[in-house]
């Protein structure tokens, strides 16, 4: 029930946000034999690019329109079209995604249109899926334009089919990781279903090593499952995020939705063997029934560690739901919490306040917390608070294993908890003799009115022995 | 764009230290230099992340990005510039612009984040960067920041290189028009010293130029200051002081080291810190020219003693992996001064260049490499690698290790070949003596790890899963052997 507040900043010091554009491409990564595009200057695409390499630790494909000052100020049609049939060319994808970014926004390119134009132009191109979603820098963050973009994959590739009941689409928020992505597979396929998952990062960015180079994507939602997600007979989507795309599926097929506001937390990986298990008619398996008791355990033995924690915590709107909630649960205490834009998540966040900032708002009001967390640029702020860092969300590039890192389901909800327990418990404090003095008021009445009484004297004859 | 920024272009371009371009007609010379970008197949940063990767060395200022949160939200704190002193350089300041800044201008934004800094952080300087959207609105940072500077009593310095202006090369240019313009010749110095130099386009990336100032420290040399590597702004804005420039990283700050030059009457040279035979060429240049502009003579001397002790010091710690490393092919995708430093480099450690890319080099880098590699130098250069390229060459054994920048990395390692890391992301310094023995030392690290070995090995059964051949030894048999032993018990009979 936290309450929104704005930073009232004109500027922006260790900016905690990523730009949508940022956002749009990881979504389109998650689509196999697929180039995103971003049209803007090249240093868009460079930035975004390195970014996604350090926190992956994979190749990235990710190109450019290549704007320069002419084509910014006339329109860069001639940009895309020679884009387009560059890519097609040299990489040969099914799917070239195209995110615009702040530059051609504030020109006011007609992306949407220059596609009909360079259909119409350019007949070659007939054997590539082109989609475009909107994304201008100076709008919202990483997180609405993965949502935007994942919408516009629905919009321009789904077409309704017949239904088949034992299929469900899972739409994964932009705060999964492929290992996460897995998880939920792994759940849903246990209950005899079969998930078409849009988009699918564990396809493409999971660290495999293929048998041979591909300047494309390397796995992730084939054109082939986009399409037929227009036959599932539900739809999940994990993070307030995906319901703009689950609404879009719903619209287009008619498919019944549920959002899952989290999977990290007991009661809403309940909800979910629930669900999944009145979709398929199956009982929940006894492997997440034992999981389920696992969890628990590891709450009990975890929440030592975590009770009355306070912690300051930083994130995008769904992974602060996520794992604030949790921590709350757990017994922590949301003392600080900073996220980046509007979503309907801050509203149910445990925590007073929600401020829309930056780190540096994270680090003033970490001043009095016992721990960090946040995504890797949150280490210079706890490097001079001194205090540890529990390292989450986009970009982790100062630690390996990003992709394998599993916080969703019972399975992952306990892996969570054990690195937060574990952080807390590197801290324990170790006491020391000198740590609880007596307050001088207690002193005086301790001693006030004693006799005052000269030392013993040693009896001769140990002070020989001692001699 | 404003007329000022396109003056400045063409100004940058018309660079009389470079012989291409004095070898144009006017005409050739108005288009510029910089070959047009292809869209959809082009790589690489632009205007505004080559002017901040060229300032932001610059450490005790604030760096301000005056645009929407994916120039600076995206790219803060990605590079390992060191810094002795403050840290400010590494905390990332933007206007983050919103729409309505888009709208109405983002100039009031601009003006009250610059006073939210001086208050909060009272930095020397603060330098505000334009980028694309607030170029294309018309937002007028040279007037904030003039106006900024009357206000705030602090030199408010304008960058005026938006990303749309051109790559990344072109960047490090208008960076270094803007120390030219505001920041260089604007204090005086304590005192100086007949030994005073400067040192441009060095970033001292992982502390690489602690690797080589003890050197000139003991040779008496002051290094006035560096731009901009562990850079102080009143130190830069002092440089014109010094007798002598030298100038790395080949052409990314040319325009500062001709302009001192005409302004101040300061000579330049070309060197690098890469490289035994480089290192101490540059040291020769550096005693010469501080000899020519009235230092003492001794300084030569004292000079080639110093190289003599050096290069005998770093030879005897190369010797050690020469043998290993003998015959060792090497695949180098850099660009510019490293496409030959780095080669000399590794003749040195016994290795062979079987590629070095030349595409960012200028034709003064290729002579170099001729020069370098003799014989059948052309056939090495490779113009543009395509990553398939690059990876068949690895994959077919062609090389036995890449030395490239962290974004082809994968090129290297999804081929199963050893990689090392040359470029800003790197976290090891290769400068002067001691950075080359490093440098062989890495590669030595990276081609000997027997993971080379164990990712190698081909799973023991086929595409489709099939196990080929049974097991070859009973692993059940001997690990029950092994503990059995352990406990001192006989091992049981176990079905294999």
């Amino acid at each position: 029930m936290a309450n929104v507040v704005e930073s009232k900043k004109s500027c922006s010091v260790n900016p905690l946000k990523m730009s949508q554009p940022l956002g749009a491409s990881l979504a389109f990564l998650g689509l196999d034999a697929c180039m995103p595009v971003m049209h803007g200057s090249q240093g868009c695409t460079s930035f975004g690019l390195v970014l996604l390499v350090r926190h992956f630790k994979e190749a990235i494909p990710l190109q450019t329109t290549a704007m320069n000052e002419v084509t910014s100020i006339l329109g860069g049609y001639d940009n895309i079209e020679a884009a387009l049939l560059n890519i097609r060319k040299r990489a040969a994808p099914k799917i070239i995604a195209i995110c615009s970014t702040g530059l051609t926004e504030t020109k006011g390119d007609d992306v949407d249109g220059y596609i009909v134009t360079v259909r119409k132009r350019k007949p070659e191109l007939a054997d590539t899926e082109i989609v475009y979603v909107s994304t201008p820098d100076y709008m919202g963050g990483f997180e609405d334009g993965y949502a935007h973009a994942v919408t516009a994959i629905v919009r321009t590739l789904v077409k309704p089919l017949p239904l088949k009941a034992d299929q469900v689409t899972l739409l994964p928020g932009s705060h999964l990781s492929p290992a996460d992505i897995d998880e939920l597979r792994e759940i849903i396929e246990a209950f005899g279903l079969t998930a078409i998952v849009l988009p699918d990062i564990s396809g493409s960015l999971d660290g495999h090593i293929p048998p041979d180079w591909r300047g494309t994507t390397l796995g992730g939602t084939t054109l082939e499952q986009i399409r037929a997600a227009g036959a599932s007979a539900f739809t999940m989507g994990v993070g307030e995020q995906t319901r703009e795309a689950a609404l879009a599926l719903q619209e287009i097929a008619g498919t019944p939705l549920e959002i899952f506001e989290r999977l990290t937390g007991l009661e809403c990986n309940d909800h979910l063997l629930q669900r999944l298990a009145h979709i398929s008619g199956r009982p929940v398996p006894p492997k997440y029934r034992r999981q389920r008791s696992q969890l628990l355990d590891a709450m009990l033995d975890g929440h030592f560690y975590t009770g009355g924690t306070k912690v300051a915590i930083a994130a995008e709107p769904d992974l602060l739901l996520a794992v604030g909630s949790l921590l709350h649960e757990m017994g922590a205490e949301l003392r600080c919490c900073v996220s980046t834009t509007k979503s309907a998540s801050h509203a149910l966040l445990p925590a007073e306040t929600v401020i829309l900032g930056d780190l540096e708002d994270l680090e003033r009001g970490a001043a009095e917390c016992d721990v960090l967390i946040t995504h890797s640029h949150g280490r210079q702020a706890a490097d001079r608070l001194g205090k540890p860092l529990l390292r989450i969300g986009f970009p982790v590039f100062d630690r390996i294993g990003n992709a394998h890192r599993c916080q969703v389901g019972y399975r992952g909800t306990m892996a969570l908890i054990f690195e937060m327990a574990n952080t807390m418990m590197e801290r324990i404090a170790h006491h020391h003799a000198t740590d609880w003095p007596l307050t001088p008021e207690a002193m005086r009445a301790a001693t006030h009115g004693a006799a005052v009484r000269a030392p013993e004297s040693i009896p001769p004859s140990l002070a020989e022995a001692s001699a | 764009m404003s007329v000022l920024l396109k003056a400045k272009i063409a100004e940058v371009f018309e660079e009389p230290g470079c012989d291409i371009n004095q070898g144009k007609s006017e005409k050739e010379r108005k288009k510029g230099c910089t070959k047009q970008l292809n869209p959809g197949a082009a790589a690489g940063g632009c205007a505004f992340d080559g002017a901040k990767i060229a300032l932001q060395p610059i450490a005790d200022v604030a760096h301000l990005v005056h645009g929407p949160i994916a120039c600076e939200g995206n790219s803060w704190d990605n590079r390992h510039s060191a810094s002795s002193h403050s840290q400010i350089y590494r905390t990332g300041f933007t206007t983050d612009i919103n729409e309505l800044d888009v709208i109405y201008g983002g100039e009031k934004r601009l003006f009250k984040s610059i006073r939210e800094i001086l208050e909060k952080y009272d930095p020397p300087a603060v330098f505000v960067y334009q980028t694309c959207v607030t170029a294309l609105v018309g937002d007028d940072i040279e007037a904030v920041c003039q106006r900024a500077t009357e206000k705030f009593g602090k030199p408010i310095i304008p960058v005026n290189a938006p990303g749309f202006a051109g790559p990344k090369n072109l960047g490090n240019k208008l960076g270094a028009e803007a120390l030219l313009d505001y920041v260089i010749g604007t204090r005086e110095p304590e005192f100086t010293t007949p030994y005073d130099i400067n040192i441009i386009g060095e970033y001292n990336l992982v502390g690489e130029l602690w690797q080589v100032k003890p050197l000139l420290d003991a040779l008496g040399i002051r290094i006035l200051s560096c731009i901009s590597g562990d850079g102080r702004y009143n130190e830069v804005a002092t440089a014109h002081r010094a007798k002598v420039n030298m100038m790395v990283c080949s052409k990314s700050m040319i325009n500062i080291a001709t302009k001192m030059e005409q302004r101040w009457g300061i000579p330049y040279f070309e060197g690098s810190f890469y490289g035994i035979g480089d290192m101490s060429d540059t040291l020769r240049q550096i005693a010469k020219l501080l000899v020519q502009t009235g230092a003492p003579a001794d300084l030569l001397d004292r000079t080639e003693r110093l190289i003599e002790v050096e290069e005998a010091r770093a030879w005897k710690r190369i010797a050690h992996y020469k043998q290993r490393l003998a015959g060792k092919r090497v695949l180098l995708i850099t660009g510019g001064v490293k496409s030959w430093s780095v080669v000399a480099a590794l003749q040195e450690g016994g290795m062979e260049i079987v590629g070095t890319s030349v595409k960012k080099s200028t034709r003064e880098d290729k002579e170099k490499i001729k020069e370098i590699m003799g014989e059948g130098a052309d056939a090495h250069m490779i113009d543009d690698m395509t990553p398939r390229e690059m990876y068949a060459m690895l994959r077919d054994a062609r090389a036995d290790i890449m030395l490239s920048g962290g974004r082809s990395q994968f090129v290297a390692l999804k081929a199963r070949m050893p990689w090392l890391d040359i470029n800003q992301e790197r976290h090891h310094p290769y400068g002067g003596y001691e950075g080359m023995v490093e440098l062989v030392a890495e590669i030595d690290r990276a081609i000997f790890n027997p993971v080379w070995q164990q990712v190698r090995i081909p799973a023991p059964w086929g595409e489709d899963g099939e196990t080929l051949e049974a097991p070859s030894s009973p692993v059940h048999a001997q690990l029950a052997g092994v503990a059995a032993k352990a406990m001192e018990l006989e091992p049981e009979e176990v079905p294999v």
